[in-house]
């Protein structure tokens, strides 16, 4: 009895500081590293990266298309602006506006598929149906159209990108959700007599969050890359913004003068989407094969 | 004159790591032998008879001592020079047949192979169709044709044994053949194996959870707890005169139509490869311990001829003393009361009926089971009763008052009255949740509080069913199954219901776990005058904890009445079907004293 007791209670330990153990664990791996540095990287350049601008976004500071030199390490752009200060300036929109649209995505596609797998019947069918329609309709079609009605904006790159992301989250939530929804404790809380709203948050949530996280990494570079051709397209944020697409619009025409002003910043967008998606692969592998955390079977 | 046919050694089999799994595991098997090997999950017994086929699954090595069969050493040599032995010297029949056999092969096929690998000369169709008449199989080209998945779970069964037989081994190793049949089948099932050792003289090691099963087929019984063999001897010995504290403790725990008794559980649980203690394995949960169990691992001693006991306290072992059930005898007023229910679902093979005008009352403090075969409609009546399924007729009614049809509809104070444990402990808790918010859960949503903080309510509640307080802070999965059970059944009470509704709770459990459950169940009624509907397809559990007994056959009650009674004298064809396929150990007869 004992051994089994010091068995238990070491267990018990670990779990009682997760952090530490769960960041050990993550960098064991070598992908799960590297991510997390591009990752932490990116992040940290976006935050604190404008207060180490030499130069005022905006400023004219050359000649146009300058090549690299003292002063302007990076040269500068199509109208003479530090390229290195816009690329120091323009991480934040792009991240911001993925994170805003990934959100927006999970909260629309999260509640439709928790909804549908839940309720089941005839709701499940009918909000199924119209997810199968959305899924067949062209993405980026779909946000230039809306772009096209109600006008160029970057909370119209938000909506569009949480609209189209969410049937596919929510086909995923609701695969998770039908799975819990016959388990016994689900049940018994509905013989309770408990709320929807209280079971799905307290009972059902709570379970699916591993899936949520290994899904999340693959749909945030999506949104990331899809904000960064939506600038690009000028469907979202305009010059003279400093934003990373909206600079590898502007000055592609220069790119034989000054290759910075388009390298720099899609160097940026591919770190951040290749770091996320190690990240998340990491993750999803972790828990694929662990066994501590699954408590489908003995 | 017999003669020695299997030879185990001092087997020694360990993980990786070096662990033991099993250790200095020996016996031998004579021919036409069969030889039951007994224990409990994580005693090393599947372990063990795959050892005697030289294997060792993934993670696991044998690291000492020697299998013999038929002259052959199956230990110690290339795997390349024992692949020829597993299916003509030796054979193995897992526990899963649906897994086992290969789903894209046809029955021709199935057998047609093992003859093509070991008896190549002896490769042809008739030699097939002997293979599964031997097991009473059909042998026409119809069923020849058929795809595994086209057969029922017995005939499955039936073929994996014909599959191992056909090559005429001298041994055959059953793993839990009968654990996932249906009585029934599972009858069918050991008929058949009795009759083939009777037949060719085949020799037989059968695996099993189950003592009764194993003391009706076999000779001789090994019983293995935490990897070693802690008491083997003839059947007769180990019903009669268990010497071993876990035999003693396996006996008094198992449930029996034919000897109904109040069961007793052993406390604890069984400990875990790697946790072992350093004295004898069984001294954690041992009554009989003293101090010099916890220094030394005992040796194999023999008792009488024949019999040897793992124990240094063998010599002074008590007889096997049981009590018989109690029943209830007052006639309380009825709390529930189910009217013409009739209950019904869609499944792939169309509309399957549950209940068919089925009525029947429960009483405060009664325990009322509800017994069927798999499909019988036993769990979703009691889906139904808790507002889960919707009825297509009849009348529940909760102390005269009719009840609503889904959970949502009725009173909180009727949800409240009226609490469900679930089958499978694997699933009946939140995985995400500690043992206290599970509990504090219907506290908080039904507003029960008697003016204490919630952990004080918790705490109580898991001493209602037997667990220490300590557990409130772990998760699910760091409880064994018999834990999360109780912890289930915890959450139900904190409802504090008038009636449990329990649904197969302990199919899943180990024998003297789910005593230890059942043990729990008993004293709540007495303690709480609470009333269950205990749904089981176990007559010999049913018969140790039941007031009244109904049985149901394909949604139609067709027996009701005392349990007693019931299972003295049962009228409906059915409900005799079922008590002569249950196992039984008549035996133990002798040792009730009521």
């Amino acid at each position: 009895m004992s051994a089994s007791v010091s068995g238990r209670a070491s267990g018990l330990l670990s779990r009682a500081r997760p952090p530490l153990r769960a960041v050990r664990r993550e960098l064991r791996s070598g992908e799960a590293a590297v991510g997390w540095i591009g990752l932490t990287a990116i992040v940290l350049l976006v935050i604190v990266g404008p207060a180490f601008a030499p130069a005022a976004p905006s400023d004219i500071v050359a000649l146009p298309y300058a090549t690299p030199g003292a002063g302007h390490l990076l040269g500068t752009d199509f109208i003479g602006r530090d390229v290195l200060s816009r690329v120091l300036n323009g991480g934040r929109s792009v991240v911001l506006l993925a994170l805003a649209a990934t959100v927006l995505a999970y909260l629309l596609g999260g509640t439709i598929g928790l909804v549908a797998g839940f309720v089941r019947g005839r709701t499940d069918g009918v909000l199924m149906r119209a997810v199968d329609v959305f899924l067949a309709f062209p993405h980026m079609l779909f946000i230039l159209l809306l772009a096209t009605g109600v006008g160029a904006s970057w909370w119209v790159v938000v909506v569009g990108i949480g609209i189209i992301q969410s049937p596919q989250i929510s086909r995923v939530f609701r695969a998770a959700t039908l799975q819990l929804t016959g388990r016994g404790f689900v049940e018994a809380a509905v013989a309770r007599g408990e709320a929807t709203a209280r079971i799905l948050r307290r009972e059902i949530l709570p379970n699916i969050v591993t899936t949520f996280v290994a899904d999340a990494g693959p749909r945030f570079t999506f949104s990331i890359l899809t904000v960064a051709a939506l600038n690009f397209l000028g469907v979202g944020l305009r010059p003279p913004a400093p934003d990373w697409a909206v600079m590898i619009s502007e000055n592609r025409p220069g790119l034989q003068v000054n290759v910075w002003g388009v390298i720099a910043p899609a160097l940026l967008i591919a770190i951040l989407a290749v770091s996320i998606n190690l990240v998340g692969d990491a993750y999803a592998r972790r828990r694929g094969i662990s066994t501590d955390v699954d408590p489908a079977q003995p | 004159m017999t003669e020695l046919v299997l030879r185990a050694d001092g087997l020694r089999i360990e993980t990786e790591r070096g662990a033991p799994i099993v250790e200095s595991a020996s016996f031998g098997l004579d021919r036409g032998e069969v030889l039951g090997i007994v224990g409990e999950s994580g005693s090393g017994k599947t372990t063990t008879a795959l050892a005697l086929l030289g294997f060792a699954a993934d993670g696991v090595r044998i690291a000492g001592g020697t299998v013999t069969v038929a002259g052959r050493e199956l230990t110690g040599r290339p795997e390349a020079e024992i692949r020829p032995l597993r299916g003509s010297v030796i054979s193995y029949v897992p526990q899963d047949p649906s897994v086992a056999l290969n789903p894209s092969m046809r029955v021709g096929t199935l057998i047609g192979e093992i003859l093509r690998t070991h008896a190549p000369d002896r490769n042809d169709a008739e030699t097939v169709r002997a293979a599964l008449r031997n097991l009473q199989l059909p042998a026409d080209d119809a069923f020849l044709r058929r795809f595994p998945h086209q057969l029922s779970g017995g005939q499955q069964q039936r073929l994996a044994i014909a599959m191992a037989l056909a090559a005429a081994p001298a041994v055959a190793v059953l793993d839990e053949p009968t654990t996932g049949l249906d009585v029934v089948t599972q009858a069918r099932v050991l008929e058949e194996v009795k009759r083939l050792r009777e037949a060719s003289g085949i020799s037989v090691v059968y695996v099993s959870h189950d003592l009764a099963v194993v003391a009706g087929i076999a000779d001789r019984i090994a019983v293995m707890y935490a990897g070693s063999i802690v008491e083997i001897g003839s059947t007769s010995e180990i019903l009669h005169r268990p010497r071993h504290p876990y035999t003693h403790g396996l006996i008094s725990s198992i449930p029996d139509h034919a000897v109904p008794r109040r069961l007793r559980g052993i406390p604890g649980v069984a400990v875990g490869v790697g946790e072992r203690p350093t004295g004898c394995r069984f001294a954690p949960r041992c009554p009989r311990r003293v101090e010099a169990c916890e220094t030394a691992i005992p040796a194999l001693l023999q008792v009488a001829p024949g019999h040897d006991v793992r124990c240094i306290r063998a010599g002074d072992a008590p007889p096997v003393a049981l009590e018989a059930a109690v029943r209830m005898r007052e006639a309380a007023p009825p709390i529930l009361s189910v009217r013409d229910l009739r209950a019904g679902y869609r499944s792939r093979a169309g509309e399957v009926v549950a209940a068919d005008g089925v009525s029947f009352d429960v009483r405060r403090g009664e325990c009322v089971a509800l017994v069927g075969e798999s499909g019988s409609g036993k769990t979703t009546i009691a889906r139904v009763l808790v507002g889960l399924h919707k009825p297509d007729g009849g009348r529940i009614e909760l102390d005269g008052r009719p009840l609503a049809a889904t959970a949502r509809a009725r009173s909180r104070e009727e949800r409240r009255r009226l609490q469900v444990v679930f089958q499978n402990p694997y699933d009946s808790l939140n995985p995400r949740q500690t043992v206290e918010t599970a509990i504090a859960g219907p506290l908080r949503f039904f507003g029960i509080s008697h003016g204490r903080p919630a952990r004080v309510e918790v705490a109580e509640l898991l001493a209602k069913v037997r667990l220490p307080e300590r557990l409130m802070h772990r998760y699910p999965a760091e409880l064994s199954g018999g834990e999360r059970q109780r912890v289930a059944i915890a959450r139900a009470l904190a409802a504090g219901p008038s009636l449990l509704v329990c649904d197969e709770i302990t199919s899943a459990l180990d024998v003297s776990v789910q005593a230890a459950v059942l043990e729990v169940l008993s004293d709540l009624r007495k303690e709480l005058g609470l009333a269950l509907i205990f749904i089981s397809h176990d007559l010999g559990v049913v018969a140790s904890i039941s007031d009244r007994l109904l049985v149901l056959d394909r949604g139609r009650l067709c027996e009701s009445g005392p349990v007693d009674d019931v299972l003295r004298s049962p009228e409906d064809p059915y409900t005799r079907r079922l008590l002569d396929s249950a196992p039984t150990l008549p035996v133990l007869a002798a040792h009730v004293d009521s």
